[in-house]
């Protein structure tokens, strides 16, 4: 559901689609009681019930579904009333029964969307689905002389898988679905989002095709946790799977790997030997009946969505879409802006100095909105003295990083001690005005005769003669009277 | 001192004695204990006794009693099926694969009858994984029937049925998924109950087909059935399949006087079903001619008998013998050699270690059965086997519901015959899932199901009485199983030499 016809590449249209693993963020595992926390001991937190010992039954934690519908409504999709949970079978170490608990035919949360802006184009991709499902443990092969370890303690967390459509046309544009999604769920409160820690993961399905041709042969690129590694890997395969065909080659449905260091996909298993999982309903589990009533609590308890949030931006505050989806990219974004608008600050220079100074210095040092050294009534006050004429834009640039850097806290103080402060007296630009005018003749003469140009050349005088400071806009007015005059 | 010997009291009556002061349960205990000794080396019902756990347990039971607190079942010995876990004593589930296995903690059912004061002298043997109908299974050993050590005692709660036949306990656990309580009461003429789905808690009873197995007492009397059913069902929140109900008194269900019922006629009013497919052509004459005299007896006190139908009794096999592995197969996933239990002690790779942890530790019928259910699960015959299982397992359903529309209760044959001679069966598994005809049908529903001794058959051989309920009226059932050892007693004949 691209709203524009996709960009080839090589010839080829790119299609994807993502499949997320979301931990959902409840304090004890979806079947069994054990804390959720990262980093303990191995094995310190598996219950009997984790470890699969004989005679223990899994027990659904609400807290999960409950984050479940939280998300299904997020996305406008269907909170199913009854969802299934089936027995995926396979035999691994980390897998301690042998079987994960997730969903198949009937998932909790049906369909949906997801929008974002790709540069300054809006994109909307379509769900399939969202299911609740168990973690797998962590297999460790390091350290072990030649053995292998198992640790149980991840086994069991809740996950939430969500499936999209393959409704993505390149490497930039899964990124950008991806970071979304992960704003969402953040915002939602459902994940922490830490993907070094594995709260949030991606595979990855591209296949390429000639325009107007059926979907090609996907592969699937596994576990990719960096949205940089996401599209280096889907550029990479993308060209592999190109060449593959050019070389009269046909890609074979598989499952690959993204190496970082070498920049590569290798294939990790082909179709021919996936396992058959062999689904069935888990008896263990009556299906999950989720009632109108429990849908509508989570509705009430909601935050308000960044969907409902931007749009708000824009009819209240007039900002353009693509600065109000800027806006709402995170919680704490929002609540900066909000903050600083509340303040007093005029919404559109709020998102302006946002998405300028504020996310480059963000970037730059790799932090949260929430530890800028400049915080919203600061910028509201920066941004007053620019309303007020106080100071030109170039000069606010100069207090807003001395403010960062912590040279000084008061605004106008900084203003002052670095003499920023604009000329805005009449009188005293009409007299420097005179003198420019009396020295540049020749300009004068020129803009009379009809060269536009020349005007801004006087205006540069005197910009130079106040060393910068005259206020610009009273400049140019008055020099437009005084040479119609 | 009891003018009955100890060992012949039932759970009410050394309840009573314990109650009375006759007794202490460390006296019941030592004696039960001493009849273990004497007994069981012929008849291989223990897997594991542990006498000085039982004393102890014994010592604590008589501290409460002293201390004085009540309880029908405080003191009273018992022994667990070797498919439910317990803290206290290592647990198999009549598996090679679980030699050793020694759990954390104890299933529900366990603690809760620990917690009404009972004594555990061990754990009983029976089919590995509860699967089987003859105790043949065991990988331990099989397990005699107290009546004729040259037949098998039913299965899989052969042990159970076993020592409670022989007067080693009074009262014994057993899980039910197919018939595994009726079927092993029926041969050793004791009586036994498996209640609605969901009455009882399966945490701590190791699983083999999750959505049939249910656990229950076997005893020799309906009473003594009733009160330990009261201590061991209730809601779990440990168990996601458990009904959400409070416990229930089934003692006082059970005594509790039908509606217009008279002192001759208990069961004045009460309609019995008798299925006409629970009666075929090759239903044995000896086992007919007992279940044709039990219902005669329950019409004397006032029963009617009426015709209903259950069309699919037969289809309830295949249904049955693919649902069962299918969940099996997933069920027994988790015995991989990782984490406990067995594990091989030489492997090349990690495949290998399955493979052979697998082969070694299962028996052939564990390992057949893994297979069916693997087979039907797998893509391709998913659709075909499974789904049409599960569709045809709702139309088995629905016809006892058509059925309780002209009757109350149900009654047939628990078995097509009496206790077969061990090793009869020989190498054919198909004629051992045949003869579970009666009892599948009820399991697929989820009824609950007792059975009753109604006399003797062939070579002197219990025949047992089936009664099928709808769903939660166990009550129903105990007190007409009730009434009918009120006035005979099939069920207090005890085999010769126990």
């Amino acid at each position: 559901m691209t709203s524009s016809p996709s960009k080839l590449i090589r010839g080829y249209e790119v299609v994807i689609g993502l499949e997320n693993h979301v931990q959902l963020s409840t304090l004890s595992k979806i079947f069994s009681g054990s804390s959720t926390a990262f980093g303990a001991a191995p094995n310190t937190q598996a219950s009997p019930v984790d470890l699969a010992l004989p005679g223990t039954l899994p027990v659904l934690n609400r807290a999960a579904v409950e984050r479940a519908i939280r998300f299904g409504l997020a996305v406008g999709a269907k909170v199913a009333p009854l969802s299934i949970f089936a027995r995926k079978n396979y035999f691994y170490p980390d897998l301690p029964k042998g079987y994960q608990i997730s969903q198949f035919e009937i998932p909790v949360v049906q369909g949906g969307t997801v929008e974002f802006f790709l540069g300054e184009e809006k994109k909307t991709v379509r769900l399939t689905r969202a299911h609740l499902e168990e973690d797998a443990g962590k297999s460790l092969h390091e350290d072990y002389h030649g053995q292998s370890g198992i640790d149980l303690n991840r086994a069991g967390t809740p996950l939430l898988e969500i499936v999209s459509e393959p409704d993505i046309r390149s490497g930039a544009e899964a990124a950008e679905y991806a970071k979304t999604l992960h704003a969402l769920v953040m915002w939602l409160g459902i994940c922490d989002g830490n993907m070094q820690e594995g709260s949030f993961r991606c595979d990855v399905n591209v296949s390429v095709r000639k325009p107007g041709q059926p979907f090609g042969t996907r592969r699937e690129i596994k576990n990719l946790n960096s949205f940089r590694y996401l599209v280096d890997a889907v550029n990479y395969e993308v060209n592999w799977q190109i060449d593959q065909i050019e070389d009269g080659l046909a890609i074979q449905q598989a499952t690959v790997l993204y190496n970082p260091d070498t920049g590569e996909t290798r294939a990790m298993r082909s179709k021919e030997d996936s396992a058959d999982y062999r689904y069935f309903p888990d008896p263990d589990l009556p299906p999950l009946v989720i009632a109108p009533e429990w849908v509508e609590q989570v509705r009430g308890e909601m935050p308000e969505l960044p969907s409902v949030m931007a749009k708000r931006f824009v009819e209240a505050d007039g900002l353009p879409e693509y600065d109000a989806s800027m806006m709402t990219q995170s919680l704490a974004t929002a609540r900066y802006y909000e903050a600083a608008k509340a303040a007093g600050a005029a919404p559109k220079l709020v998102a302006n100095w946002v998405m300028g100074e504020i996310s480059k210095r963000l970037n730059s040092e790799g932090i949260e909105i929430t530890a800028a050294p400049v915080g919203p009534q600061r910028l509201a006050q920066l941004i007053a003295r620019i309303a007020d004429g106080t100071i030109s834009n170039n000069a606010a640039k100069q207090v807003f990083e001395a403010l960062w850097s912590g040279e000084g806290s008061d605004v106008d103080a900084l203003i002052e001690a670095k003499g920023l402060k604009q000329m805005s007296d009449t009188g005293a630009i009409e007299a420097i005005l005179d003198e420019v005018l009396a020295a540049n003749q020749k300009s004068v003469d020129e803009f009379r005769a009809g060269k536009d140009k020349a005007f801004n050349a006087l205006v540069g005088q005197a910009m130079k003669a106040t060393k910068g400071k005259a206020n610009p806009a009273l400049v140019n007015e008055l020099l437009k009277k005084k040479l119609a005059g | 001192m009891s003018p009955k010997p100890l060992h012949e009291l039932g759970v009410a009556e050394l309840g009573r004695a314990l109650a009375d002061k006759a007794v202490s349960s460390r006296e019941a205990t030592q004696q039960l204990l001493a009849r273990v000794t004497a007994h069981d080396t012929g008849l291989g019902a223990f897997l594991h006794v542990d006498m000085a756990a039982a004393l102890a347990a014994a010592d604590a039971a008589d501290a409460r009693r002293a201390a004085g607190e009540q309880g029908a079942l405080l003191g009273v010995p018992l022994a667990h099926k070797d498919i439910f876990v317990t803290q206290d004593m290592p647990t198999t589930a009549g598996s090679k694969m679980l030699d050793g296995y020694q759990s954390p903690f104890d299933a529900t059912v366990v603690a809760r009858l620990k917690a009404a004061g009972t004594v555990s002298l061990g754990k009983l043997n029976c089919d590995e994984f509860a699967m089987g109908s003859a105790n043949e299974n065991s990988a331990y050993k099989p397990v005699a029937n107290p009546w004729d050590a040259a037949r098998v005692p039913g299965g899989s709660s052969g042990g159970s049925a076993a020592a409670v036949a022989a007067r080693l306990v009074p009262a014994a656990t057993g899980t039910d998924t197919g018939g595994s309580i009726r079927q092993p009461a029926s041969f050793t003429g004791i009586t036994g109950i498996k209640p609605t789905y969901g009455v009882c808690s399966r945490y701590g009873m190791i699983a083999f087909a999750s959505s049939l197995d249910q656990a229950g007492p076997m005893a020799r009397s309906a009473e003594d059935c009733a009160l330990l059913l009261s201590a061991m069902s209730g809601f779990d929140e440990r168990d996601a399949t458990s009904v959400q109900q409070p416990a229930q008194d089934f003692h006082a269900q059970m005594l509790a006087a039908r509606e217009g019922a008279t002192a001759a006629q208990p069961l004045k009013g009460l309609r019995i079903g008798l299925p006409k497919e629970f009666f075929p052509a090759g239903l044995s004459a000896d086992v007919a001619k007992a279940v044709r005299e039990g219902l005669a007896q329950l019409e004397k006190l006032g029963a009617t008998l009426v015709d209903v139908s259950l069309p699919r009794t037969e289809l309830a096999i295949p249904v049955y013998y693919i649902i069962a592995p299918a969940e099996a197969s997933s069920n027994l996933s988790r015995f991989d050699g990782v984490k406990f239990g067995h594990r091989a002690a030489e492997y090349s790779d990690l495949l290998d270690m399955y493979k052979k942890t697998r082969a070694q530790g299962f028996g052939a019928e564990v390992k057949r059965r893994i297979m069916i259910g693997t087979y039907v699960l797998s893509h391709g015959y998913y659709d075909a086997y499974y789904l049409q299982a599960q569709k045809l397992r709702r139309m088995i359903a629905d016809d006892f519901q058509q059925a309780f529309a002209h009757c109350d209760l149900i009654a047939g044959p628990v078995a097509p015959s009496v206790a077969w001679k061990a090793g009869e069966q020989g190498d054919d598994p198909v004629k051992a899932y045949l003869a579970d005809i009666f009892t599948l049908p009820g399991s697929l529903a989820g009824l609950p199901g007792m059975s009753v001794p109604v006399g003797f058959g062939e070579g002197g051989m219990p025949v047992g009485l089936q009664l099928l309920g709808n769903y939660f009226k166990e009550g129903q059932l105990l007190h007409t199983a009730h009434a009918l050892q009120q006035a005979t007693d099939w069920h207090q004949q005890a085999p010769a030499g126990y």
